[in-house]
């Protein structure tokens, strides 16, 4: 009986995933079509993005609940620098990287020199962004050709390279943000997982204070988990502004949400019962396969926050409620 | 309160996890007004047994009477309104920090609604006030626990659980973070409960505790009743059978040392105290032994760069030692075995091997990618080293017996070779025969570095020092010779209020295997 709870808990969410497809597939035959399958990803990799910026947090035991601002905030400015000072697309990705850094680096000051509590800290973040980027515009949506407020036409435009990261396909078929997303998955999953930073890194999230006294550098790997996880949702917010070619005020809404769902969702993935990187992608993929599936069939579009709220209350009882460590 | 005369009896209590089995029919009888202690090395089953009296755990068989009733212990609440209260070993899981003391002491009430809904703090302060007397606490009750001392805040949740007036009190180590002051008005709290007919159920490693309060000495090996001791008590014999072995002479040889490693000049440890000068050599094991708070751990914290000297030098082989963090100190090959390791030392996620191998990762990584074969063979080696009981090294550490967890700890510090070994109450939570093993390996392994090991308990610190230095408020007051120590000087330095006149700090030649006896 235990050995079943055991292996209920390691595989409950791989099975769900997998009954999940199979119950589509047979439903939807066009579920399974190769198409399907990318678009599916396609949707789930500026989620997955975040996801796993947020894992770095998390890892630390910290919360950083300005992804999806960071991540709008970013797609903003990647668009002023385009559109309004017509600077091209290196620029662009470079001001918005920036944007994720500073942002990094001002969530851990405030968690770290100013002792602000995680949640709080990246709560006025939050907030101090979704303003800010309504500032430089007026509150207006950014697009090529739009009048300034001084009366003349933008001079720029979004360059073809840039619109390529968010709306190309590798062979015709691979989307570039489902590439970007995968390899920025091994690419944390490495880190966290095979490093001695990643390792140090859950050191502190488990005892910060052992950790320090075992010779780590607290304050550091704080700062670079929030830095990670600012980057991590400014090439969400790149690659966002890339698919849908405008800087669009609202649509960074749902990805702090989704973003953090996902990462909790991974807590539950191969029983790890702590933030991973390869169950945060795996969280993602989840909520992305329930959302396609249920549009194919059918299911009205305003249902979809109860049953992404759905999947992740269960997910988390999985996690919390059947682990023996917490028991 | 009148006078209880209840009988607890324990019948043929069976428990095992998995094929391991923990417990072999233990059978006890503890009567009111008596202290029954309850010795055992660690992984004897103590623990289990008072989880199971306390409802933490179901036993899977035997019975336990109160009185010759039969009861169901399946919850801890259960266990409690059969009259059975426990306080166990860590004290934070008896209070709880933010509140006052007042609220702390009527916790009970206060969750059960036995309150009125709205409280008035006077009246909470006059309940309060009857459970502190219980064990005459004589603290402001407005203070947070948060900012109590350990000892205190002990006190509270051992007035907290008197608070139900028990018919049976275990207490598990209580004097386990307290000092011999501090222990001492435990003790008489105590005496005060068995005078007033409660049985006692007493648990510890310490033997000058057993020797203050117990009435009947049970000992317990693997999981069975090995020895039951009545009036008059025969201490040796109880350890004897607690350890299932003859306990050898623990005296060992006097090392001079080597070179003069670590030389302190005109430091001070606070801005009021004295001054002092030291030289401390390569081989030596050097123990620091003063009550708490003494400035011992001052000591040794401030050469981990865990806080600062208030005053003057300390050069480690000729150059001058001043490090701002733990980080330094271990690049430059000073390490340190904290105390309280639940809180400072075992990070609770980690694997045993992981929890080994943390301060050194960087010793077995390439370009930050950890080699896991390396590290496992390290940590085996290093857990080898420090005899480390355990089933497979990938386990969880919780899933150790505290002995064992500490042997990890030190494990850690065995796996690169350092100049200065700092170590903070080693022995604390440690049952006799890991902290003999303990002991033995510090010493075979103190050749070539400086060795300091903070002990407030003196038997302790016998055990594996060459020299002992005590402190007392912060000033240095004794510098002894193992081989030529005199007892009465030292336990009068460690004792002696501040201001008084202290013997001078060298001491007398005398008998030093007399201490053990």
């Amino acid at each position: 009986m235990t050995n079943f709870r055991d292996q209920a808990i390691k595989y409950g969410l791989l099975v769900l995933l997998a009954a999940m497809i199979v119950f589509f597939s047979i439903a939807q035959p066009a579920f399974l079509s190769m198409i399907n399958v990318f678009i599916i990803l396609q949707s789930v990799s500026i989620v997955a993005i975040l996801a796993l910026g947020v894992t770095a947090t998390l890892a630390v035991n910290g919360f950083d609940l300005s992804i999806g601002s960071t991540a709008a905030f970013s797609m903003m400015m990647a668009s002023y620098v385009m559109i309004v000072f017509d600077g091209g697309t290196t620029a662009a990705i470079l001001t918005a990287l920036g944007v994720g850094v500073l942002v990094g680096l001002v969530n851990g000051f405030m968690t770290v020199q100013m002792r602000v509590p995680d949640l709080l800290a990246t709560l006025g973040m939050m907030f101090l962004l979704l303003g800010l980027q309504l500032i430089p515009t007026q509150g207006r949506s950014i697009a090529a050709g739009m009048s300034l407020s001084g009366g003349e036409t933008a001079p720029g435009k979004f360059t073809e390279a840039f619109l390529f990261l968010g709306r190309a396909r590798l062979f015709d078929i691979i989307p570039v943000p489902v590439v970007i997303m995968l390899v920025l998955a091994v690419i944390t999953y490495l880190f966290l997982e095979r490093t001695r930073h990643g390792r140090v890194m859950y050191a502190i999230g488990s005892n910060e204070r052992a950790a320090h006294l075992a010779g780590a550098r607290v304050k550091f790997y704080r700062y670079l988990a929030y830095v990670m996880s600012g980057v991590y949702s400014s090439i969400g917010g790149i690659l966002l502004a890339a698919r849908i070619g405008r800087g669009d005020v609202s649509s960074g809404n749902s990805l702090l949400m989704d973003g953090v769902a996902a990462a909790l969702i991974g807590f539950a993935v191969l029983g790890a019962a702590r933030p991973n990187a390869q169950g945060s992608a795996i969280g993602a993929l989840l909520v992305g396969v329930l959302l396609n599936g249920l549009t194919m069939m059918n299911t009205p579009y305003y249902t979809q926050d109860f049953i992404k709220g759905l999947v992740l209350v269960a997910a988390l009882m999985f996690t919390f409620g059947l682990s023996k460590k917490r028991a | 309160m009148t006078t209880q005369s209840d009988t607890i009896e324990i019948s043929g209590i069976k428990k095992s996890f998995g094929t391991n089995t923990v417990l072999h029919d233990i059978s006890l009888t503890v009567s009111g007004g008596e202290v029954l202690a309850l010795m055992g090395a660690n992984g004897a089953g103590k623990s289990t047994l008072v989880k199971i009296l306390s409802g933490v755990y179901d036993a899977d068989g035997g019975s336990i009477a109160v009185n010759g009733e039969p009861c169901t212990l399946d919850t801890p609440q259960q266990a409690r309104d059969s009259g059975i209260v426990t306080v166990h070993q860590i004290i934070n899981d008896g209070v709880v920090q933010d509140l006052t003391i007042a609220e702390n002491l009527i916790l009970d009430q206060l969750c059960d609604g036995r309150f009125p809904a709205f409280m008035s703090k006077s009246v909470l302060h006059e309940r309060a006030r009857e459970v502190a007397a219980t064990i005459g606490i004589d603290l402001p009750l407005d203070t947070q626990v948060a900012d109590l001392s350990q000892a205190d805040k002990q006190l509270v949740a051992i007035a907290r659980a008197l608070s139900v007036k028990p018919r049976l009190l275990i207490l598990d180590e209580p004097t386990s973070s307290l000092s011999e002051r501090e222990a001492l008005r435990l003790f008489e709290a105590v005496e005060h409960m068995r005078d007033q007919g409660v049985a006692i159920m007493y648990i510890s490693h310490r033997m000058s505790d057993i020797r203050r309060l117990a009435d009947r000495i049970a000992a317990l090996r693997e999981g069975r009743i090995v020895g039951l001791f009545e009036k008059p008590l025969d201490y040796d014999g109880a350890v004897h059978s607690m350890l299932g072995h003859a306990v050898g002479e623990v005296m060992h040889a006097y090392k001079a040392g080597d070179q003069a490693r670590m030389v302190f000049d005109q430091v001070k440890l606070a801005e009021d105290s004295r001054a002092f000068d030291l030289e401390l050599k390569t081989g030596q094991i050097v123990a620091l032994t003063g009550l708490l708070s003494s400035g011992c751990a001052t000591v040794v914290e401030c050469l981990f760069g865990m806080q600062a000297f208030a005053g003057g030098r300390v050069t480690l082989d000729g150059t001058d030692w001043r490090v701002k963090s733990p980080r330094e100190a271990i690049d430059a090959g000073v390490y340190m075995v904290q105390e309280d390791r639940g809180n400072n030392a075992i990070i609770p996620d980690f694997s045993i091997e992981n929890n080994t191998s943390l301060p050194f990762l960087k010793s077995f990584s390439w370009f930050s990618f950890i080699n896991r074969e390396r590290e496992k063979a390290r940590v085996k080696e290093a857990i080898d080293l420090t005899r480390v009981k355990y089933t497979d090294p990938t386990h969880e550490m919780m899933t150790l017996s505290g002995g064992n967890q500490q042997k990890v700890m030190v494990a850690r510090w065995m796996l690169e070779n350092c100049r200065v070994l700092l170590l903070n109450e080693p022995f604390q939570g440690v049952d006799i025969s890991s902290r003999r093993q303990i002991g033995k390996l510090l010493r075979e392994t103190a050749q070539d570095r400086v060795t300091i090991a903070v002990c407030t308990d003196v038997e302790e610190a016998l055990e594996i020092a060459d020299r002992v230095i005590v402190f007392n408020h912060n000033n240095l007051v004794g510098d002894h010779r193992i081989d030529q120590i005199d007892m009465a000087t030292l336990i009068k330095q460690i004792a002696a209020a501040p201001d008084a006149d202290l013997p001078s700090s060298s001491s007398a030649p005398a008998q030093a295997t007399e201490l053990h006896a």
